[in-house]
């Protein structure tokens, strides 16, 4: 059972360290992709814990929807937090 | 079969360290898209070797879940860079 | 050891050496279009090899994960080269140059076949530089 323990400290860790990347990021698109990044490890996590009904789920809807959604509204809207954060 | 396993879950898991590695400092937006296109791949693979080690036909469902649908998200981003969404 | 086992198991090695290939190619390259290069092309042939060796490995217990996996792999290799295209097109539009040393930064071979006199017509937010 080791090899358990350590695909599931390392999804901890990629999810852990993309959504304080998410949450840092002043620029709104690169936080979206890092929401592609969270989905995906979400996904394998759910597997390995035996649920792979959940993980269907996420899977369909953390891939495709979310990021289409936030895209249209990264483009009506505005993609910089702040003005001056534009380079 | 037990270390041949054990070897590709290490040599996965160094690639999509690689790729985060890849998506952190990348400078521009298209670098990190590319790191999500290349760790859904990597996350394909590592799903159907996930469920051949469960012993359970019902989980590669999942994973022929994302080999479908995994390119709508990076096609959407790419087509919102070309400004023409 | 079947010879299921081994001929499945050496498909797999094949398929993990390439998939690391592929991350380091990511890690090590130094513009957008080799990481596109090497993501892309490497990371497809591991995928397709890693899949196929787990399905040979479970061949002799039934013949239903072969389909299944002869399905994943031809949605990989309808879908991968499809984003791949649709990043190296959105990343030319928006004037990403290539590396070259020596700093040549021209593409005008490109420009001609794309019909364009400058590309970065399209782009929604000019002057930006990420």
């Amino acid at each position: 059972m080791n090899y358990l323990l350590f695909i599931i400290g390392f999804l901890l860790l990629v999810l852990i360290g993309t959504a304080v990347y998410a949450v840092r990021q002043r620029d709104l698109l690169y936080a979206v992709i890092a929401t592609g990044v969270i989905s995906l490890a979400l996904t394998a996590l759910f597997l390995v814990l035996q649920a792979p009904d959940v993980a269907l789920t996420e899977a369909a809807i953390g891939v495709a929807l979310t990021t289409i959604i936030f895209i249209i509204t990264i483009r009506n809207t505005v993609r910089y937090e702040d003005e001056k954060d534009k380079k | 079969m037990t270390y041949i396993f054990y070897i590709t879950i290490v040599l996965l898991s160094l690639g999509m360290i690689f790729s985060i590695i890849r998506f952190i400092k990348g400078p521009t937006a298209g670098d990190r898209t590319l790191a999500l296109d290349t760790m859904t791949t990597l996350m394909v693979a590592g799903l159907v070797l996930l469920s051949a080690v469960f012993n359970r036909f019902i989980y590669v469902d999942v994973a022929l879940i994302y080999g479908v649908l995994g390119f709508i998200g990076v096609i959407v981003i790419a087509r919102y860079l070309e400004g023409a969404l | 050891m079947s010879i299921y086992e081994i001929i499945g198991g050496i498909l797999i090695l094949i398929g993990a050496v390439f998939l690391f290939l592929g991350g380091l190619g990511i890690y090590r390259m130094p513009d957008v279009y080799n990481r596109l290069q090497a993501g892309t092309k490497a990371t497809t042939l591991g995928a397709m090899s890693l899949i196929l060796g787990v399905g040979v490995v479970k061949m002799e217990d039934s013949w239903t994960w072969i389909v299944k996996m002869a399905i994943i792999i031809i949605f990989i290799a309808f879908s991968n080269p499809i984003s791949s295209h649709a990043l190296a097109r959105a990343m030319y539009h928006r004037k990403r140059y290539p590396y070259i040393k020596g700093d040549a930064k021209d593409m005008d071979a490109y420009r001609e076949v794309a019909g364009k006199d400058d590309p970065s017509d399209t782009s929604p937010d000019e002057g930006e530089n990420i």
